[in-house]
């Protein structure tokens, strides 16, 4: 195959976690047959709408953020070539080092040199999705460098050799007493007497990690927000683990979506108002870490950055489904998808699950290989009016289905319609056969039987409205 | 062609004539509006925070007891409780902080909307590792450090400096989504609210 330099390309094939073992419908089968998930997710995207529909009311002003969040990454996408480059220069002159990886098999070996230059043989990470998209720690696990996940959903999911589900809350599928099971069967030196309140898990968590952090001297962590006009990365967190990474090792590597940048720092007042009343449903979220290469004397003294396209390029080059990229991964999306919601993360077979994930990974990997995800939805537009940032999820996956590869038989029709309705003559005769169905009864024959069979067949009208204006 | 040149190039190709929107549209509050106290207050509470107002710092610190208490260098002198162990921070090792009864700092600058507190690394603040392994953190905030909102916090900060932003204790939305307190972080947080100029 030839690949022409310059050209925007999907992920490659082989690597990574964007593309599921199977489509959409057959694992939504599997996964809707599980009642405790569907309990688990009912139970969770409930309490965070709640959350987040109070302290959103809170702000007056929650429309105007919107439209400046969303006019804001318009913005940044349409000069991304100079803002990476203002991004670049600003990191590297505070004494960072930028590397750029075109795609997942590129990050990964740019992250475990960079660890294997260190000679260290752990890392601990914070949660990110970059790194889950390229999977980075099957990457480095194959070079014998151990990662540890330590936030907590993320650890839940390791520990429980599972995949995430969702992506602020990766371990959304399992309740309390599930997290206590995983813990008693997978924590070493867990106390036999844990309980399943939340409290007590957390602080079983807090146990476990603690040696770990202060001993492990490489981290590795996602950004949600780099700012090109003055090189800050901004993680923002919950518990703590987040600064243990950004704060206590001497090297620290950073892999972020070349998307993920805002122009100025005065930006950040949008964002850092967006993301926690549209994420986790709080105000604000416990901790945020921000930081500008290098400060002597105070955390990491090596720090490097690596940008990573992956696809998002491709996704850039679509008039219609770049706005995809301005995802500032809150997952209000999933949390009020009626979709989402019954059939959970898994079913979607990438990192992006939800509606976002139905827009994004199938324009990361080439819509021939998501092709069932631009129809995971009922099109019902909650996760349009949830997006803190506007993005018309909706049109994209309409625009989606379009793209994704039709049946022959399905092509057939729909360019035998499509003549049909240019032609009035034709449209007539076909009107008037419509009718002869009445007679048919309510079930289509085969190859059709499929739509009827979960469907009623509207009745034809008895006169068409060509018939009944002609009269006129 | 390295993969800066690549992915730069493939960035061009992507937008082709794609022009940036004219202008952005900041119509959203700017925070300008002086800082409710109050707010400040209710909204450090609703996250768990402890908050002592008009009180005198060093003898609620003592009466905290924390053991050792690490302090920053340039921290105020007056603030220091009599009869507490104090350890000055002048490159204490992890073990040493992570084995500390607390940590006494000063703040830069404070949001009352979302009950945050924002140090940035400067004297009386000290390194970021020393709010963070200690289990309980206090923290003390003057009345002209306050600001109404985020825009107005934004403002006040200088991006240069190693900045955390803490809206109450450690906390977890990772079991059923609901939030609760106490994960690798402090644990206590006590905001000392100086209303008086100092």
């Amino acid at each position: 195959m030839t690949t022409f330099l310059g050209m925007p390309t999907t992920s490659p094939r082989g690597v990574g976690h964007l593309r599921g073992d199977e489509a959409f419908p057959a694992a939504a089968r599997k996964a809707l047959g599980n009642a405790q998930l569907r309990r688990n997710l009912g139970h969770a995207t409930t309490t965070i709408r709640a959350k987040s529909g109070a302290v959103i009311a809170e702000l007056p002003d929650w429309q105007e953020l919107r439209t400046a969040g969303s006019a804001l990454k318009t913005d940044t996408m349409a000069r991304l070539p100079e803002l990476l480059a203002q991004l670049e220069e600003n990191v590297t002159a505070a004494g960072g080092v930028v590397h750029w990886a075109a795609d997942a098999n590129e990050a990964n070996r740019i992250v475990t040199e960079l660890v294997q230059a260190t000679g260290e043989t752990r890392v601990i990470k914070v949660k990110s999705m970059a790194t889950q998209e390229i999977a980075l720690n099957e990457a480095l696990e194959a070079a014998g460098i151990e990662p540890v996940e330590t936030d907590l959903a993320e650890l839940i999911v390791q520990l429980g050799h599972d995949k995430p589900s969702h992506i602020l809350v990766p371990a959304i599928h399992r309740n309390r007493a599930e997290i206590r099971e995983i813990f008693l069967r997978e924590m070493p030196g867990v106390d036999p007497a844990l309980t399943d309140e939340p409290v007590i898990l957390a602080g079983a968590a807090r146990r476990y990690l603690r040696e770990t952090f202060l001993s492990t001297k490489v981290a590795v962590s996602g950004a949600n927000f780099a700012v090109a006009e003055t090189g800050t990365l901004a993680v923002l967190e919950s518990e703590g683990n987040g600064r243990m990474c950004l704060t206590l090792p001497e090297t620290l590597i950073t892999v972020m979506g070349i998307e993920k940048l805002v122009p100025t720092w005065q930006d950040l007042e949008v964002f850092l108002q967006l993301l926690p009343r549209a994420s986790t449903g709080e105000r604000m979220n416990p901790y945020t870490s921000m930081w500008t290469g290098v400060t002597p004397g105070d955390g990491p003294q090596n720090f490097h950055l690596v940008l990573l396209d992956n696809g998002r390029t491709a996704v850039l080059a679509d008039e219609v489904g770049r706005q995809a990229l301005h995802c500032i991964r809150c997952s209000a999306c999933l949390n009020v998808c009626p979709v989402y919601e019954r059939t959970g993360g898994h079913a979607y077979g990438s990192v992006y699950p939800g509606p976002i994930g139905a827009v994004l990974s199938p324009q990361l990997t080439g819509v021939e290989d998501n092709a069932s995800l631009p129809y995971a939805s009922s099109l019902c537009g909650a996760c349009f009016d949830a997006c803190p940032v506007k993005i018309d999820i909706p049109s994209i996956l309409v625009h989606l289905r379009n793209e994704a590869p039709h049946p022959r038989g399905e092509r057939a029709a729909m360019h035998a319609a499509a003549y049909t309705m240019d032609h009035p003559r034709l449209y007539a005769a076909a009107q008037h056969a419509a009718k002869l169905s009445r007679l048919a009864g309510r079930r289509l024959p085969p190859p059709l039987s499929g739509w009827t069979a979960s469907r009623d067949l509207p009745d034809p009208p008895p006169e068409t409205f060509r018939d009944w204006w002609a009269k006129r | 062609m390295n993969s800066r040149e690549l992915i730069l190039g493939r960035i061009r190709a992507a937008l082709g004539d794609t022009a940036p929107p004219a202008e952005i549209p900041r119509d959203y509050r700017r925070g300008d509006e002086p800082a409710d106290l109050d707010r400040l207050v209710e909204r450090l509470e609703d996250y768990k925070a402890v908050v002592h107002r008009g009180v005198p710092v060093a003898e609620t610190v003592a009466a905290l007891a924390p053991a050792p208490l690490i302090v920053p260098p340039g921290i105020d002198p007056d603030w220091l409780p009599v009869g507490v162990d104090v350890l000055r921070d002048e490159g204490l090792s992890a073990g040493t902080l992570a084995g500390a009864g607390g940590v006494l700092t000063a703040a830069t600058v404070a949001v009352a909307e979302t009950g945050t507190i924002v140090l940035d690394g400067s004297p009386g603040q000290g390194r970021r590792i020393i709010s963070l392994l200690p289990d309980l953190h206090i923290c003390v905030v003057r009345a002209d450090q306050v600001v109404a909102s985020v825009p107005a916090a934004l403002a006040r900060l200088d991006p240069r400096r190693p900045l955390t932003w803490i809206s109450g204790p450690s906390a977890t939305s990772d079991i059923e989504l609901n939030r609760v307190e106490g994960v690798h972080g402090p644990r206590r947080l006590h905001v000392i609210l100086l209303e008086a100029p100092s």
